[in-house]
């Protein structure tokens, strides 16, 4: 900075020089003050997306910086919302960065009294060999005569906030192994 | 150079030496349609990132905020209220019925008010001018804001508010209050609150304009037999000049927690101090905080 | 409205300024009622005598909107004089067993029909209704109808004495503004009002809507609440028109997606029936017996081979029914609770919670928790660990002593979840809207999506059952699972899971809409009431042209689903001749001069109808599907195209909205000398005590609901420090009467008791909760919002712990916005302590009822 620049940024002598005598308008401007910018305009990215608590469905705007969510507004382009959200609405950036959200698997084995770490990977494959032996030993091929095939000793409970096509893989896949006890908050 | 501490001033920004500036802005809250939803609390919170204010069950209706502070630059007051029967706001709605809302039998009816308050932006802003290191300036589009990085933390301000808008951050040592979300204006952006408020309880955009919506509504209101329905804050003669944050309320001030007759703590002062420097401005600070009283 | 959908509030205050009256009725003042112009107090589970009191006034007085009645509604048909209604019979329809606690309900039907069926078509028409009421078989028809087979005879005057209108008109005669004050604590005065405003607002010129929300259903009457709603908004005009309806204000931002291509027992995608073990043992037997030949289920083979081939792809072929064989069959009722109860008995094992928390977000918590603690393994996806996934640690029952963690078996996964932000996809909205959005980041650390953890977990057990000759595996391994996957996750694509959502044609090309689906297996759809969300190979869900650059309508915003069709049955928006009811309620019409002067339905929508069909198209003998549906028509999901009044068939508790008591009251039925639904669902059970009616012990009424701060259950509010600090603390409303009463002290804690447990909350002494005087006699109600429980920032007692598990018999939802309850000063007692005095309560209940 040199030192014309420097002596312009001295508030007293923008005081006594410039159109602000009092020094409580331009005069007092810090340089901060003079460069501010809002964070929505130095995203890197604005996707459009959709509230995720109750049902009216606004629109929202999510702002992207540095692939971080840097701020989630309302989308005035909804002819529903037209750019308005409500508390829990305007709450959704810290929905999504709190830090009491979970970040690992945690596993509690039986009878066990505290949570251990689990990788994602060996989770997965012991979900997937648990489905595969209730659904053996809970099978049932015919109930009083009559052909069902299916087990009742799986059974799942979802949210609705479940996007469609998480509910439609889920249901096919259920449905394929015989799963029938699929149900959902829509009926709570 | 006129009476700059008390009165009309019809160029806020001019005065502060901003020679082609934007019209001044500011807030229309008209309280008729707010439904006390706290959005406005939440998305000036996203924005802004002020820190929690804690978990405390206030027992003050729904409102769980409790005042204007450092943390809180929006905050919603719900007052309930028992009110005769023929007090309630009219039906605005013909051909609907007559509207007792709530009734509670003999004669009264129950009343739910709420209201969002926030930073006045007054035209004559105490804070600002007591305000020693420069940190609380008016800017090109009327409003006051502090610029924390100039703050020293000395508090003279909060004294100094006459509605008890500024608070000193625990932890921070600052004073912090709403900026009208001076950085979104800059981009053309409306401020955080009145962009969420579902109702458009909360209005934003140029003070004229917004002063004209507010006459109407209020016109309206009376043709519609809601005769309690005034403004608040709307007046440039009243004791600060008028607000850049203004109201339409259905009952007295103090109902919402509101001062009456707020006036601006430095109007009082000789002339002469204008000009004085800073030591003289701390000693009349220190007068006008202990005349007023704190809001802590 | 204002407190659970601030946002869609916004139109209600702005038709406010525009002239609307607004109404709210509710137990309480909420937020809503301060923007109201007039409140109306009820008392909980008394709303059916109220819609029936304003049912009353409408036909007592003649005010119902006759030429829509006559023409769009089954008002004129006859029904079978063997019908005897509750006026009757004290509260019974004909046809109940009262072994099985259940009707038959043949002589609900029409006179023509039950002589067609004497010809034949009686087995087929009226099934066992245990079994249909088991299977929650009324959910089948979420957007149709059930079957009738035959036109009913019809008496167009409406004079005949068996006709549907004069059926209900004696049904409904004793729902006097008296009565209503009776059951309702309403007075005479304020529901006069009520019914003034809505009659005088319905009309050729001017519609009324009704909004609710599980105020409304969470009943053992639930569904015929909705059917009261129904029968009203029909006499008055107003379905199928702007400004009319029945609006639902679903709580979820998916809900109506998860109803649509449901994760529910009993439907699969786009509300086909899953198939049954004693009915539907071969694709015909279902064909044939689920679906009515008229209407557009007419063509349910389409949808349903479609949906098939869309699963099983060139597995299944004509020759092996399609794979039909390859679905589970059903029984009886396997919905939530009768899963609960069945995990406390040892038949089910394995548990899936994905983005739910029942061990505070259902009825009767401590019956989750005890189901939950018997299980094998439990899978639990959220973002933080909630209730359900830590009850065995830190739940209720091991702050009594009743549970300890060394002796819970249960092996629980925690997976973390993926946030809206983090993945593409639709939520489908409240008003049928499906909206995609957009990725914006990758998912940290071990969070995924639910749809990466499906489709994983399914290629994991296809992989690990390749080879496998056992034919239980062959629908897992003929599978269409290949999905193509994205990004450093291998995230699948929900892109292509929406396209396989809307549909093939033959050419491999995206699938216009629904009509295009064929029965041949030519077609495959994954739910055929979405088909078109993907038309001309574009992502219709995505569209965001900005509202103020379209028509009101807003046609371009999104996708609704049918066919882009914004009010469904909007047919019914113009008169018979195809004429708007009048010019300002203009939306939907018949334009004789287009299309080469053969004319078309035309508007402000899309016709909920088809285009070219002339409104005095009259259907030739025999015609099939919407071919058998007149001009005149406008409920094109009926198999009769028929708004119904009355319900012939189809509902497990008879054809007519009754009022009965809830499950727990503090009154008998004024109306009737039945009490409580008679086919209501009960779970008599040691761990399910009911309060006795009528009961000393428990001589309080309570509600339960949330606020606008908080979420249901809190996993998505009581983390947050921004929403914690609006609403901190659990908390009950008691109205000063009360308090004085029960020596309550506002700020000061008192306790909530059930037979089931009692909670603690801080107390809130307000006018906004009002003493109803009911039967001659004062009731007190208290508040209690339900969103809190032991973890998170901000915690609590939950409500629901108090609730009984009782459901409605339809479609097995439980009564959870009324039951019974004592409330006293102070916190509840802690550890054992709670047991012993909650047994003191239930031992004092019984000692009452002798």
């Amino acid at each position: 900075m040199g030192l014309r620049t420097w002596i312009d940024h001295w508030p007293v002598y923008r005081q006594l020089t410039g159109t602000d005598p009092l020094g409580r308008g331009v005069a007092a401007r810090s340089r901060h003050t003079d460069e501010l910018t809002p964070r929505t305009a130095t995203s890197d990215k604005v996707v459009q997306s959709i509230c995720p608590y109750c049902a009216v469905g606004c629109g929202q705007r999510v702002y992207v910086e540095d692939g971080k969510v840097s701020q989630i507004e309302g989308d005035p382009d909804s002819p529903i919302s037209r750019g308005r959200l409500c508390p829990k609405g305007a709450a959704s950036k810290q929905l999504v960065t709190q830090p009491g959200r979970q970040l690992k698997v945690l596993y509690r084995r039986p009878y066990g009294t505290e949570w251990e770490p689990l990788h994602l990977d060996r989770a997965m494959d012991m979900i997937a060999d648990r489905v595969i032996e209730t659904r053996r030993r809970t099978w049932q091929d015919k109930v009083d005569g009559k052909v069902t095939r299916r087990t009742i000793g799986i059974a799942s409970l979802g949210g609705a906030t479940l996007d469609n096509e998480e509910n439609y893989l889920m249901k096919k896949l259920y449905t394929a192994l015989g799963a029938i006890q699929v149900e959902n908050q829509a009926r709570i | 150079m006129s009476n700059r501490l008390s009165g009309p001033m019809p160029d806020v920004s001019g005065e502060a030496g901003y020679i082609d500036h934007p019209e001044r802005v500011g807030f229309f809250t008209d309280t008729t349609v707010c439904i006390g939803c706290k959005a406005c609390e939440v998305a000036c919170k996203e924005w802004n990132l002020v820190p929690e204010t804690g978990l405390e069950l206030t027992g003050m209706s729904y409102d769980n905020t409790g005042e204007l502070n450092a943390n809180t630059w929006r905050h919603v007051a719900f007052v309930e209220q028992r009110v005769p029967a023929e007090r309630a706001p009219a039906d605005l709605a013909p051909p609907g019925p007559p509207s007792p809302r709530g009734a509670l039998g003999d004669g009264e009816e129950t009343r739910w008010l709420m209201s969002s308050d926030v930073c006045k932006h007054c035209t004559h802003a105490a804070c600002l001018d007591v305000c020693p290191t420069g940190a609380i300036f008016r800017t090109e589009f009327g409003s006051v804001v502090i610029q924390d990085d100039v703050c020293n933390g000395c508090g003279y301000c909060i004294p100094a508010c006459p509605y008890g808008v500024i608070g000193q951050r625990p932890g921070d040592g600052g004073a912090f209050k709403c900026t009208l979300c001076y950085d979104r204006l800059g981009d053309g952006l409306e401020p955080a609150c009145a962009k969420a408020c579902p109702t458009d309880s909360i209005q934003y955009g140029p003070l004229d304009e917004l002063r004209e919506r507010a006459q109407a509504r209020v016109d309206d209101l009376h043709a519609a037999g809601v005769t309690e329905a005034r403004l608040y804050g709307h007046d440039d003669n009243d004791g600060v000049g008028g607000a850049g944050a203004f109201f339409l309320l259905l009952d007295e001030p103090e109902a919402y927690g509101m001062p009456p007759d707020p006036v601006v703590t430095t109007r009082d002062l000789p002339s002469m101090w204008r000009w004085a420097g800073a030591a003289a401005l701390t000693l009349l600070g220190c007068a006008a905080a202990s005349f007023v009283g704190g809001k802590r | 409205m204002a407190e659970c959908h601030p946002v869609g509030f916004q139109w209600v205050v702005e038709a406010k300024q525009r002239g609307a009256t607004v109404i709210h009725v509710d137990p309480r003042f909420t937020r809503t009622s301060a923007l109201a112009d007039l409140h109306v107090p009820i008392r909980a589970g008394a709303d059916i005598a109220f819609l029936g009191g304003l049912i009353n006034h409408v036909l007592r007085n003649g005010l119902d909107f006759r030429e829509y009645v006559t023409a769009y509604t089954n008002a004129a048909a006859i029904v079978h004089e063997e019908f005897a209604d509750t006026e009757d019979l004290d509260g019974l329809f004909s046809g109940f067993d009262a072994d099985t606690a259940s009707y038959d309900p043949t002589s609900w039907s029409y006179a023509g029909a039950a002589a067609e069926a004497a010809a034949g078509l009686r087995e087929e028409q009226f099934e066992p209704i245990t079994l249909h009421r088991n299977a929650a078989r009324s959910d089948e028809f979420g957007s149709g109808g059930p079957v009738v087979h035959a036109k009913p005879e019809r008496d167009e005057t409406l004079q005949h004495p068996m006709c549907v209108y004069q059926v209900l008109k004696r049904h409904y005669a004793r729902y006097t503004p008296e009565m209503v004050e009776e059951v309702c604590g309403i007075p005479k005065e304020l529901f006069a009002r009520v019914a003034d405003a809505i009659t005088r607002n319905s009309g050729r010129d001017r519609t009324t809507a009704w909004a609710y929300s599980v105020g409304w259903t969470q009943h053992t009457v639930g569904v015929q609440y909705i059917r009261a709603a129904a029968i009203l908004q029909l006499l008055l005009g107003n379905i199928g028109r702007s400004g009319g309806g029945i609006l639902a204000l679903r709580g979820h931002a998916s809900i109506q997606g998860s109803t649509d291509i449901p994760t529910l027992f009993n439907i699969l995608p786009g509300y086909l029936p899953m198939p049954h073990a004693h009915q539907h043992e071969s694709l015909e037997d279902y064909l044939e017996r689920a679906a009515g030949a008229t209407g557009f289920w007419g063509n349910k083979r389409s949808y349903m081979v479609s949906l098939l081939k869309a699963w099983f792809g060139d597995a299944a072929t004509p020759d092996n029914d399609f794979c039909f064989g390859y679905l589970p069959r059903l029984t009886g009722d396997h919905g939530t609770y009768r899963t609960v109860m069945d995990q406390i008995d040892g038949k089910v094992n394995g548990y899936f919670l994905v983005g739910e928390n029942p061990a505070v977000g259902s009825a009767h918590g401590k019956l989750q928790r005890l189901g939950m603690a018997n299980l094998d393994w439990l899978v639990v996806r959220d973002f933080s660990l909630i209730e359900s996934a830590t009850f065995w640690k830190d739940g209720p029952e091991v702050a009594t002593g009743e549970m300890r963690s060394e002796d819970v078996g249960t092996e629980v996964f925690f997976l973390p979840a993926a946030a809206h932000v983090e993945k593409d996809g639709t939520f489908t909205n409240t008003q049928r809207l499906l909206q995609w959005h957009h990725k914006a980041v990758e998912p940290s650390g071990d969070r995924r999506s639910d749809l990466w953890f499906y489709y994983h977990l399914g290629r994991r057990i296809r992989e690990k059952l390749a080879g496998s000759t056992d034919p239980r595996d062959r629908p897992i391994l003929d599978l269409t699972w290949d999905y193509p996957t994205e990004g450093p996750n291998d995230e699948p694509s929900a892109d292509a899971v929406l396209r396989e959502i809307n549909g093939y044609g033959p050419d491999g090309e995206p699938l216009k809409g629904y009509t295009q689906l064929a029965d041949d297996g030519s077609t495959s759809c994954g739910t055929w009431v979405y088909s078109g969300c993907y038309a001309d190979g574009v992502n219709q869900t995505a569209r965001r042209k900005p509202g103020d650059e379209q028509s009101w309508v807003a046609p371009e915003w999104a996708w609704a689903w049918p066919l882009n069709r914004r009010i469904i049955y909007n047919r019914a928006s113009a008169d018979p001749e195809g004429r708007p009811w009048s010019e300002r309620k203009a939306y939907v019409w018949w334009d004789p001069q287009a299309n080469g002067g053969r004319g078309e339905w035309t508007g402000h929508d899309n016709p909920d109808f088809e285009k070219s069909k002339p409104p005095d198209y009259v259907p030739p003998e025999g015609a099939k599907a919407q071919d058998a549906l007149a001009g005149v028509d406008p409920f094109i999901m009926q198999t009769d195209g028929k708004a119904w009044l009355y319900a012939p068939t189809g509902l497990a508790d008879g054809p007519l909205p009754t009022h009965y008591e809830p499950q727990e009251s503090p009154f008998t039925n004024p109306l009737y000398g039945q009490g409580s639904n008679p086919t209501r669902q009960v779970f008599p059970r040691p761990e399910n005590p009911y309060n006795p009616v009528g009961s000393e012990i428990f001589p309080y009424v309570f509600t339960t609901y949330r606020l606008t701060e908080h979420h249901t259950a809190g996993g998505m509010s009581r983390s947050l420090p921004y929403l914690s600090e609006l609403q901190p603390e659990m908390f009950c409303e008691v109205s000063p009467e009360l308090a004085a009463e029960r020596g309550l002290a506002h700020g000061e804690w008192a306790t909530i008791v059930t037979a089931r447990t009692a909670i603690e909350a801080r107390v809130l002494v307000t006018d906004r909760i009002r003493t109803l005087r009911v039967q001659g006699r004062r009731v007190h109600q208290v508040g209690l919002p339900y969103h809190w429980g032991w973890r998170g920032i901000s915690t609590g007692d939950p409500a629901n712990d108090l609730l009984p598990v009782v459901l409605d018999p339809n479609v097995h939802i439980q009564e959870s916005k009324v039951a019974t309850c004592d409330i006293r000063p102070g916190p509840r007692p802690r550890g054992r302590a709670l047991l012993a005095f909650i047994e003191g309560y239930r031992r004092r209940a019984d000692e009452e009822k002798q």
